[in-house]
């Protein structure tokens, strides 16, 4: 046997190795999507859309659950983005290498690990009795931004690492200075990289349901909230409720869920590929 | 470069549809509203027990027919998760499977919080083995405190451990969480002592996990809710539970609604509770929503699969709140 002919086998063998790995993530997310569409879609209509929770499972609906859904990441984003892209442009842009600097790096990227349900006890003492904000969607929203703040630094500061530093050179070169060559040039050449990060960082909060617990989210609410101050619930702690309640038909209603769940976060995800392939066809240097 | 404009328009555009999907959220509630006669407002704020949740949130459904002008919300923080809460102030009502903890009691006096503790239904604990299983039909609560106290950890392994003719295999446990209530209440009945058992066993919050680990383990035995065990009849097998006690039933009782509602399931039938901070007792939106949860707890709590206390006991517990409010005026 040649070298080169040993060579070719092992790159056929790392080949079948690398489908076979795919394959693992695939059946199993595949076979979870076949059992919860084919327990959950014949209950998705209008009346399981706009109806309030209800202890006859089969009267019972989602209204107040994805509306609350809907606040909670409007709320996330308003308040994480800028303070995440912000503070990644900062780190990123203007801080020198220095000992502090690593040292920040470092801490952010643990931050990124710690259990959610830390973070919602965090929230429940600071936002909902300091803050007085009580159980509230802004409490909520405060508290999944934090959760979400590392995730959001992290990518936007690779997305900026990702622009040549020839095309802020040449900017620096025309005599702007570093906030015109920021904003104008190295922002939105990264754009697409940023927003990845920050639909990643929605999709995460869009499914927690531990933190929101703690933070003080209700099982039943049934009221559609019509201010950041109101109480509320979201779609995760609906489904959890349901799993855990005796009557097999819940179950059905919790597939159901889990499918609109599943449905905006993959319109999140849609419009974020969307955005980004549009935005990439511009960039050209 | 020229993209920098076309970045701020998308931003709009993004937030003009999370702005419009917002909207059209809000509509819905508008035309709900409205309809009978009471005129009564304002909101009443409800946490605690998973296992109490169910009939609390079954009462609330209904009283929006009675005044829909009053928001009811219910959490589900747990028990004791529920009476952090309520001994600060925070809520109006917490739902227990248990009664107030010493500890918690000396907290609310502390922050001048009174309180009053009413039950509103019964659930029968119930133990259960998987269908093959064909020795452990009748356990005595002596045996069941051999098999769960503190003491047992690592020792009782095997069926024939407990009795000496039963199968030498292993035994499997699976049991509530021990944040629960429903923990507390079963520890306290069967080893004596609130908050003690072994330590290793399967122990879920969530009743459905032990229904699914208990049917498909020919060893396993568990407990929880008797709704639970109602809802998988075919997948699992009660056993009768003999207190020797000949004062309430003679020898192994079988948990149902019957022997729950008359007291010989003992001593693993257990009331539900409601705790009612006397502040809140105090707005007639409360006192409204208490009276209208105990004349209606008969009827909702065979609906969600708990055993309805006898209707002397409701009337009862009607008297006593009324007392309690009262009270409060004077």
């Amino acid at each position: 046997m040649t070298n080169s002919t040993r060579n070719r086998i092992k790159d056929k063998a790392f080949q079948f190795f690398g489908i076979f790995c795919m394959l693992i993530g695939l059946v199993f997310l595949g076979a979870l999507l076949v059992d919860i569409i084919t327990r959950g879609l014949g209950r998705i209509d209008w009346d399981f859309l706009t109806s309030l929770p209800s202890r006859r499972a089969s009267r019972s609906g989602i209204l107040t659950a994805w509306a609350g859904t809907l606040w909670i990441l409007l709320l996330t984003s308003l308040i994480a983005f800028p303070l995440g892209i912000s503070a990644g442009v900062y780190l990123e842009e203007y801080t020198k290498k220095s000992k502090l600097s690593s040292f920040l790096e470092i801490n952010i990227a643990n931050l990124a690990g710690v259990p959610s349900i830390i973070y919602g006890l965090l929230g429940l003492e600071v936002f909902v009795r300091q803050m007085q904000m009580g159980a509230s969607l802004l409490a909520g929203a405060l508290t999944l931004s934090l959760l979400v703040l590392p995730i959001v630094i992290v990518t936007t500061r690779e997305a900026l690492k990702a622009v040549p530093p020839s095309v802020r050179q040449g900017s620096f070169a025309l005599g702007a200075t570093k906030w015109q060559t920021t904003w104008r040039q190295v922002l939105p050449a990264s754009f697409g990289g940023i927003l990845t990060g920050v639909i990643l960082a929605l999709s995460r909060a869009v499914g927690e349901a531990a933190p929101l617990i703690v933070v003080g989210a209700l099982a039943y609410v049934p009221f559609v909230p019509s201010s950041p101050n109101d109480e509320f619930t979201v779609l995760p702690i609906q489904i959890f409720n349901w799993t855990s309640r005796p009557q097999a038909e819940f179950l059905v209603n919790a597939a159901a869920a889990i499918i609109m769940l599943l449905f905006i976060t993959f319109l999140l995800n849609g419009v974020a590929v969307y955005l980004r392939n549009k935005q990439q066809k511009k960039i050209k240097w | 470069m020229k993209t920098n404009t076309s970045v701020l328009t998308q931003l709009k555009a993004t937030l003009l549809v999370c702005g419009t999907l917002f909207l059209a959220s809000c509509g819905g509630n508008s035309s709900e509203s409205g309809g009978t006669g009471s005129d009564l407002t304002g909101s009443i704020q409800i946490d605690g027990s998973s296992t109490v949740f169910p009939i609390t949130e079954a009462v609330a459904e209904e009283f929006r027919a009675e005044a829909p002008d009053v928001k009811v919300t219910v959490g589900v923080s747990g028990t004791g998760g529920g009476f952090k809460k309520f001994v600060r102030g925070e809520i109006d009502i917490n739902n227990s499977s248990r009664s107030i903890k010493e500890e918690e009691a000396k907290q609310a006096q502390e922050n001048n919080i009174s309180y009053l503790e009413l039950s509103v239904t019964y659930d029968g604990l119930t133990v259960v083995v998987h269908p093959e299983n064909n020795w452990a039909t009748s356990m005595t609560v002596e045996e069941l405190k051999k098999i769960w106290e503190p003491a047992a950890q690592g020792k009782i392994k095997r069926w024939n451990q407990i009795r000496p003719e039963w199968p030498n295999e292993e035994i499997h446990l699976f049991g509530a969480g021990v944040e629960s209530g429903t923990y507390d209440y079963f520890t306290e009945a069967v080893v004596g002592k609130s908050h003690a058992s072994r330590g290793d066993y399967t122990a879920s919050e969530d009743d459905n996990v032990l229904v699914q680990g208990v049917s498909t383990d020919k060893n396993g035995l568990g407990f929880f809710g008797y709704a639970y065990y109602l809802e998988n009849k075919d997948k699992l097998k009660a056993i009768t539970i003999d207190d020797q006690n000949d004062a309430n039933g003679k020898g192994a009782i079988m948990p149902s609604v019957e022997t729950v509602k008359n007291g010989t399931y003992a001593p693993l039938s257990r009331p539900l509770f409601i705790y009612v901070n006397s502040k809140a007792a105090a707005r007639p939106e409360v006192v409204k929503f208490i009276n209208f949860y105990l004349d209606n707890a008969s009827e909702l709590s065979s609906e969600v699969g708990y055993i309805p206390l006898p209707a002397e006991e409701l009337q009862k517990q009607k008297q006593k709140f009324n007392d309690f409010v009262t009270g409060l005026k004077k």
